[in-house]
């Protein structure tokens, strides 16, 4: 493996990893922006990921795509055999597993423990050398189950029934976890997104997933808009407290993200309401994974990554630092 | 305590004034004495010990953790308390906690050894906030966006009485408050505060509308005095001690203790508080230097010594004259100044005058001082000493602002109902090179439709952002109206404006011809 401009290479299979700009051969391992760039010739991704690009950008964007069911095999150059397993980040996320020469690699892409109902859950693959991500690699997080934090939200939600609950979130993945867990939780009114969330949404429910009555906020003609009060609108962060928000009634302003610990990130967002809900592992999973590959070296590509190694080193673990760039702490989410 | 916590939570992340105020109201009523007067008192700032020193949370943790990986989280997150709430390494929250006064008082109660072992049990017992709120409580360092005075204001509201009787008050009684609860809910009298050294909420005046008003002010029913540009103070004092007090009523008595010392009367007194540089009366820049120093050095206040011009009378001995008119108030005054220590405190004199022409005279006079007058009081001779802005007793009459010619640099999103507008403005003056220097900043002095038009215009002309600063294209002029202006070394021009705003929108002004960085250095030196 080598850590070059385009990003990280595995040599003998000639192909990057989520590679920021276009190559010829990449593997992609979720479709978030920062991960699954356009213009690839060949990429190897799971049906959904291929999916989730093809949503975002042109139909020719994965031309070349080969869809890899989770846990299919395929060589990809002589004598290294790629399969992937699933990551539990978003819907078809995964981690890419190399096996060459008698050894293997797991490049774990972004991931999660909790438990997310709108996606396969991660899954231990022993393995020889682990290459983790670190977003959230200080013991300062510790993220709580979601039921807790939707919880919070439902009694805010009756506490404040003249208030709009306008909600951040980011378009692909924790929108719709979020709207699954509203459900899961026995909340049955009418959801309500932004319009930047409305596709991506909708090819959940191709692929299969439910969310019950939504609306996209834009929908609504302008006098029925004073009926939001008290109900639930999804939108982009960057909306939160945009002109856009200015047509709903009284909109309290809340904000679902792993960063959301962190008062001043809070304060920062000018959320009135902080929901800890993180595509992330945390702290102490990162850790356990880790040791749980039984894997003799850790790399690290992104996030905090000083504090990872350091805890890593400490467990008798090979860990060396990757310095990847080009990832987004703030839209890794 | 788990209730205290929810509450510093709610009060935290809640943008709007009124509704923190709602949420404290809600919590009074649910809790029950002695919780909530000590809660009170976390809130307004009015403890008067640490539970446990700053220094034991950081013991604790080291502790308990790897000293590399502390490091790490602490410069992350940048704040100690909530580090150490976050990366507490236990987290197994008991069911229930202790009551916030349990809490309070075994603190009190115990020893320095069991006080280390007592904050550890309890670190364990909770949650991530909890941790975070007894922490901040234990250290008395809570900010969470609340001041003593909405404090008060809520007091009221849930009373129905004015703010000034909850300040009057508030003084003379300590956490946790319960004969005020009792008197709030008419279980009791109003607490009886005689003999305490209280904060009584002052007079204050009107601008003086030059047009309608103006002209019925005459000599033989209006005194006129100097606005001295200070701050305005009360000092109460009995044969027990002194307290020096600000407009709004908080204790700044630890900032002066050279004026304490000087007191050596039984009396209320309202006046402006200013400082001696070389003898002579100082601008409100000298005085600043010794604001909000929490202990001032013996150099410092001898190069600086406080000193007060005193206006009003409020209690001599047990005589109260606050109903007697002002002229009776001032024979009172007059008495009692024969008696005080003459280096700390001189009378405010009352300026001859017959005419409103004369006043404006006086008024052309204080504008050639610097900023040492920053106008005048004129106030009818009938008045009597009332609290808060009673309608025709007082007027203000400030000298004119000064204005300049600003270029628009910057702007931030505002808060509360402006959080999606940008209405926090940067401005400059051109400098030598024909660069942009900011002087000041300006969130006020247009209306709501400006506003719009404002915020309409940056989103046009965006240039590059700073985290939350918006740089904008160098093209709009705002004429700035200020009180006055200082030479500042914190400010990349060197000077500072004192309350800067917007007073009109130069739509139509080319941006080359706003004011230069030398018309700011003239109007300083004159």
């Amino acid at each position: 493996m080598e850590v070059r401009p385009e990003g990280l290479y595995c040599v003998p299979a000639d192909a990057f990893v989520d590679p920021h700009r276009p190559v010829a051969r990449a593997i992609v391992t979720h479709g978030h922006a920062d991960h699954a760039r356009s213009g690839h010739g060949t990429v190897f991704a799971t049906p959904e990921t291929l999916s989730i690009m093809r949503t975002r950008y042109a139909e020719a964007a994965v031309a070349g795509g080969v869809a890899l069911a989770y846990h299919q095999k395929v060589e990809i150059a002589d004598g290294v055999t790629l399969w992937l397993a699933p990551a539990g980040h978003i819907l078809g996320s995964a981690q890419a597993v190399l096996d060459y020469g008698g050894s293997r690699i797991v490049i774990s892409g972004d991931y999660k423990r909790h438990s997310d109902p709108t996606c396969t859950p991660f899954e231990v693959v022993p393995t020889d050398v682990f290459v983790t991500e670190a977003t959230f690699a200080l013991p300062v997080f510790t993220h709580p189950p979601i039921a807790h934090e939707i919880d919070k939200l439902l009694r805010s939600v009756r506490t404040l029934p003249d208030r709009c609950h306008l909600i951040g979130v980011y378009a692909l993945g924790k929108c719709q976890r979020l709207m699954l867990a509203l459900r899961e939780a026995g909340y049955e009114e009418t959801l309500y997104v932004h319009g930047a969330l409305v596709k991506l949404t909708q090819l959940y429910e191709e692929l299969g997933h439910d969310f019950g009555r939504w609306e996209q906020v834009a929908d609504l003609a302008q006098g029925e808009r004073d009926a939001l009060r008290g109900k639930i609108v999804l939108c982009p962060p960057s909306a939160l407290a945009d002109r856009w928000s200015r047509r709903l009634p009284e909109p309290l302003p809340v904000m679902a993200s792993g960063w959301m610990q962190i008062r001043a990130r809070v304060r920062q967002r000018r959320a009135e309401l902080a929901l800890i809900v993180s595509d992330h592992a945390d702290w102490n999973d990162l850790i356990r994974t880790a040791v749980e590959t039984g894997a003799s070296d850790v790399w690290i590509t992104h996030g905090r990554v000083e504090a990872l190694e350091h805890a890593l080193k400490q467990r008798g673990i090979r860990a060396k630092a990757l310095n990847l760039i080009g990832r987004d702490e703030e839209d890794a989410q | 305590m788990r209730r205290f916590a929810q509450l510093l939570d709610d009060i935290y992340f809640t943008n709007s004034t009124r509704a923190k105020e709602k949420i404290l109201a809600t919590y009074l009523a649910e809790t029950p004495d002695p919780d909530r007067g000590w809660a009170l008192a976390a809130i307004a700032g009015t403890l008067k010990f640490d539970l446990f020193k700053r220094n034991l949370t950081k013991t604790l943790i080291t502790e308990r953790m790897d000293e590399e990986l502390f490091a790490l989280s602490y410069d992350y997150v940048g704040e100690l308390s909530e580090t150490v709430a976050l990366a507490w390494p236990v987290n197994t929250p008991a069911d229930t906690l202790p009551a916030l006064s349990e809490i309070i008082s075994s603190f009190q109660r115990k020893g320095k050894t069991e006080i280390q072992a007592y904050l550890a049990e309890l670190l364990d017992m909770m949650t991530p906030p909890e941790r975070w709120a007894l922490l901040k409580l234990g250290t008395r360092g809570l900010r969470i966006g609340m001041s003593a005075r909405s404090v008060k204001r809520t007091l009221a509201n849930v009373k129905g009485v004015d703010l000034p009787v909850i300040e009057e008050l508030w003084h003379g009684l300590e956490p946790p408050y319960e004969t005020l609860f009792a008197w709030i809910e008419g279980r009791a009298e109003m607490p009886d505060i005689s003999q305490a050294l209280v904060f009584s909420p002052v007079m204050l005046a009107h601008p003086i509308d030059e047009d309608s008003e103006l002209a019925r002010i005459s000599g033989e029913t209006h005194v006129a005095e100097w606005k001295w540009d200070g701050i305005r103070i009360q000092i109460s004092a009995n044969s027990s001690g002194a307290r020096l007090f600000s407009r709004t009523g908080d204790d700044i008595s630890h900032s002066f203790p050279d004026l304490i010392e000087a007191v050596d009367f039984d009396a209320v007194i309202d006046g402006e508080l200013l400082v001696k540089v070389d003898g002579a009366i100082g601008a409100f820049n000298d005085l600043q230097q010794r604001l909000n120093k929490k202990k001032p050095s013996k150099a410092l206040m001898a190069e600086l010594p406080a000193h007060v011009i005193v206006y009003d009378i409020l209690r001599l001995g047990e005589n109260d004259p606050r109903a007697l008119p002002l002229t009776e108030r001032r024979d009172v005054l007059q008495a009692f100044m024969s008696d005080v220590v003459l280096e700390r405190f001189s009378l405010s004199d009352f300026l001859e005058f017959e005419t409103s022409d004369d006043l404006r005279a006086l008024r052309e006079q204080a504008a050639s001082t610097g900023s040492l007058i920053e106008g005048l009081m004129i106030k009818d001779k009938s008045s009597p000493y009332v609290a808060g802005r009673p309608k025709h007793h007082w007027y203000k009459w400030k000298r004119d602002p000064m204005l300049l010619d600003a270029v628009l640099m910057y702007a931030q999103r505002g808060h509360g109902k402006r959080s999606s507008y940008f209405s926090d403005y940067t401005f400059g003056l051109w400098g030598p090179e024909d660069q942009l220097l900011p002087i000041g900043k300006a969130y006020f002095g247009f209306t709501d439709e400006e506003l719009k038009q404002l915020d309409r215009w940056i989103r046009a002309h965006k240039l590059q952002r700073f985290g939350p600063v918006q740089e904008v294209e160098k093209e709009l002029v705002f004429e700035v109206a200020f009180d006055g202006a200082q030479e500042s070394k914190r400010h990349k021009s060197g000077y500072a404006l004192r309350f800067p705003r917007i007073s009109r929108i130069r739509w139509d002004k080319p941006a080359e011809e706003a004011d230069r960085i030398e018309a700011l250095a003239a109007l300083v030196s004159a």
